[in-house]
């Protein structure tokens, strides 16, 4: 837990999001601190990447009401490479391959500097990145190598936000174990109490926080944050009783 | 034409190639706009010079676009035409019993008879349309180039064919010979003077390959609006030999078709062809190459990246041939059409013949840069114009060894260029 005079890093107020005519998120309200690690469970099509989609300004996820501030500013009015430079990171579900830009290349753009040798094979030897870096980036990655390269950028760019959308889907376990470490690499490292950076991961399954312990647990659901607490007793209620339990919040939240 | 000394044989030859060029003098191409030949005088004789330093300033700074290097470092042996005539030829010294260069005239006098039975029109057809006839009834020079048998010459050997002249014709006949177990690599620069108005490029280039050889022939073209050029090259290669084509265009033309043919008659034989072309202006440019794969275990593959604007049309062209079970071709176009008033057309063409276990195939795609991957980029915080940058650049990326650094400087430019206009 981030100790007590942690600032707002990230505040979502009464976020409404609408793809085309789809209106995904119909009120968000959420705020992470300086240094905390949120993770946010739900069932798929419920507006977990929407949001993280639109935390990172993505084209075509158009806010209709509310807004979200960064660091104070609001973000309507910032492109995407400005949310990134003022600190906000993403590692992808699937990332689009791009054609004649190597990993390598990337990983220079994300650390906005030319990266020394000694940081890329430190990089490499907890990822193994291997033959990935000369690779054009996401070219017929499996899986794996697709999210060990996307963690790699992220480390890299070292965001003081940083949002993870569904770090264990399409992975085996042993790659799942790796991803994990990355997260707690970027997060965790360091005395609780001075820990500044913050993460955001999305979860459908839960498998991730097996490695990864997030401060606190949300679930979205039907595009409301439904439930709030302690992460692993919101998974175990989920496994137990499904996210249709959570219909029955989402109908209490708006009867109230 | 020096005939005295040549066998019967050897004249019969020589007779062949004029009669067949003689019959289709006349004959359109099969391929892009007619060209009214009778319009261009052939370029006229110039002064031969001791040294490339006496060229002038503009004129060094011109071909090192297109890869020559006038300073001569990092390079084995240099050939520079002028017009007509072959002005200044070198070989450095450390490569002087492996390289032979001079001009196709003086080679002919020189190896007429061997030149007549083995080179000589063997890999391209007096009579395949009117820019070969051209060459062939009225050749102005060109280059002979020989790589001695085992020798690998790692420096890059360089020729430029300039025109300083308006309204003429540069027809040019280059041979190079890579003997067996040779390598090298041949950087030829095409290019105008500035000022120079219309005119015509015919120049017919023959490569042989022998066995187990290589030849790297990397080709940079710097023409102008007012410009045709017409090359014809064949390429036959030889067991375990290798060709490797890279083409570079980079300024408009008025309009250029050419379609290098590689036979690989060799067992295991292979051609590489990759090609970066910028459609400018009202430039109409028809490139592609074709594979013959004849000998067993032979391979190809095609790259080609086409970025077109302006009122540019661009066909880019691939053609593999199977001739044989055990063969494998891959083509590969991909084209980014950067203006509403261009065309681009890509045109694989496969063909399998009496080879049912030939295995070709191809990749073509015509379409913009995808939005998600400038995204993609900018998540990592690049601004949007240099993500389209990044990402052009990778996409003509292709990896051409021995390019001088104005040349390198000068492709990025372009990239940029383009880039810009695309946001």
């Amino acid at each position: 837990m981030p100790h007590e005079e942690s600032a707002p890093l990230l505040v979502i107020e009464n976020l409404h999001v609408s793809v085309g005519d789809r209106s995904i998120l119909r009120g968000i309200d959420l705020t992470i601190l300086e240094g905390e690690t949120h993770v946010l469970l739900g069932p798929n099509g419920h507006g977990k990447s929407t949001l993280l989609n639109t935390i990172v300004g993505l084209p075509g996820y158009t806010i209709t009401e509310g807004r979200i501030l960064f660091k104070g500013t609001d973000l309507a009015e910032l492109e995407i490479d400005e949310r990134a430079r003022l600190g906000i990171g993403i590692a992808f579900q699937r990332p689009p391959a791009v054609r004649g830009v190597k990993l390598r290349q990337m990983l220079d753009v994300a650390a906005r500097e030319e990266l020394s040798a000694d940081t890329v094979a430190g990089l490499d030897s907890g990822l193994n990145l291997g033959h990935m870096l000369a690779r054009d980036v996401n070219m017929g990655f499996s899986g794996g190598e697709a999210k060990r390269s996307e963690m790699a950028q992220i480390l890299v760019q070292a965001p003081d936000l940083a949002l993870f959308d569904e770090p264990e889907s399409g992975v085996d376990l042993d790659n799942i174990a790796v991803v994990g470490g990355a997260i707690n690499r970027l997060l965790k490292t360091g005395l609780v109490s001075e820990r500044r950076r913050s993460g955001l991961i999305i979860t459908h399954t839960g498998h991730i926080l097996e490695f990864v312990n997030p401060d606190i647990g949300h679930v979205l659901f039907q595009g409301r944050l439904t439930c709030r607490g302690n992460p692993l007793d919101l998974l175990e209620e989920i496994a137990r009783h499904g996210y249709e339990k959570c219909a029955e919040c989402a109908q209490c939240q708006i009867i109230h | 034409m020096p005939d005295h000394s040549l066998t019967e044989s050897a004249l019969a030859r020589l007779e062949e190639i004029r009669a067949a060029a003689e019959a289709s003098a006349d004959k359109p191409a099969a391929l892009g706009p007619d060209v009214d030949i009778t319009r261009f005088s052939t370029v006229s004789e110039q002064d031969k010079i001791d040294s490339l330093k006496s060229l002038e300033k503009q004129t060094r700074e011109a071909v090192l676009l297109s890869g020559f290097d006038t300073s001569e470092e990092n390079r084995s042996a240099s050939f520079f035409q002028l017009d007509r005539t072959p002005i200044y030829r070198a070989v450095e010294a450390a490569f002087d019993d492996a390289i032979e260069i001079m001009g196709t005239e003086e080679a002919l006098a020189l190896y007429g008879e061997e030149l007549l039975e083995k080179y000589w029109w063997r890999a391209v057809d007096p009579g395949k349309d009117k820019y070969t006839a051209l060459v062939a009834l009225h050749q102005t020079e060109g280059y002979f180039i020989r790589v001695k048998a085992g020798r690998k010459v790692d420096q890059p050997i360089q020729a430029c064919l300039l025109i300083s002249e308006s309204n003429v014709s540069q027809n040019v006949h280059n041979v190079i010979i890579v003997e067996d177990g040779a390598e090298a690599h041949v950087i030829t620069g095409c290019n105008i003077n500035a000022g120079v108005k219309e005119g015509l490029h015919a120049g017919i280039s023959e490569f042989y390959v022998g066995k187990n050889a290589k030849l790297t022939f990397t080709m940079v073209h710097n023409w102008a609006e007012d410009f045709s050029v017409r090359p014809r090259t064949g390429v036959i290669v030889e067991d375990d030999g290798v060709y490797i084509n890279n083409y570079v265009l980079l300024k408009p033309v008025k309009s250029i078709q050419a379609f290098p043919v590689a036979k690989l008659v060799g067992e295991r034989s292979t051609a590489v062809f990759n090609s970066i072309v910028y459609g400018l202006k009202d430039s109409i440019i028809d490139l592609g190459s074709e594979t013959q794969l004849i000998g067993a275990g032979s391979r190809s593959e095609a790259v080609a990246r086409t970025v077109s604007k302006d009122n540019s049309v661009v066909y880019s062209r691939g053609r593999l041939v199977g001739h044989t079970n055990d063969c494998k071709a891959h083509l590969d176009c991909r084209g980014i059409v950067q203006s509403a008033t261009s065309t681009q057309w890509a045109i694989p063409d496969l063909a399998s013949v009496g080879a049912p276990g030939a295995e070709l195939s191809h990749e073509a795609a015509i379409s913009p840069i995808a939005a998600e991957e400038i995204y993609y980029l900018m998540t990592r915080g690049l601004p949007k114009d240099q993500a389209v940058s990044m990402i052009t650049r990778g996409f003509v990326n292709i990896d051409i060894p021995g390019l001088p650094e104005p040349l390198r400087r000068q492709i990025d430019l372009a990239i940029e260029e383009t880039s810009k206009e695309a946001m």
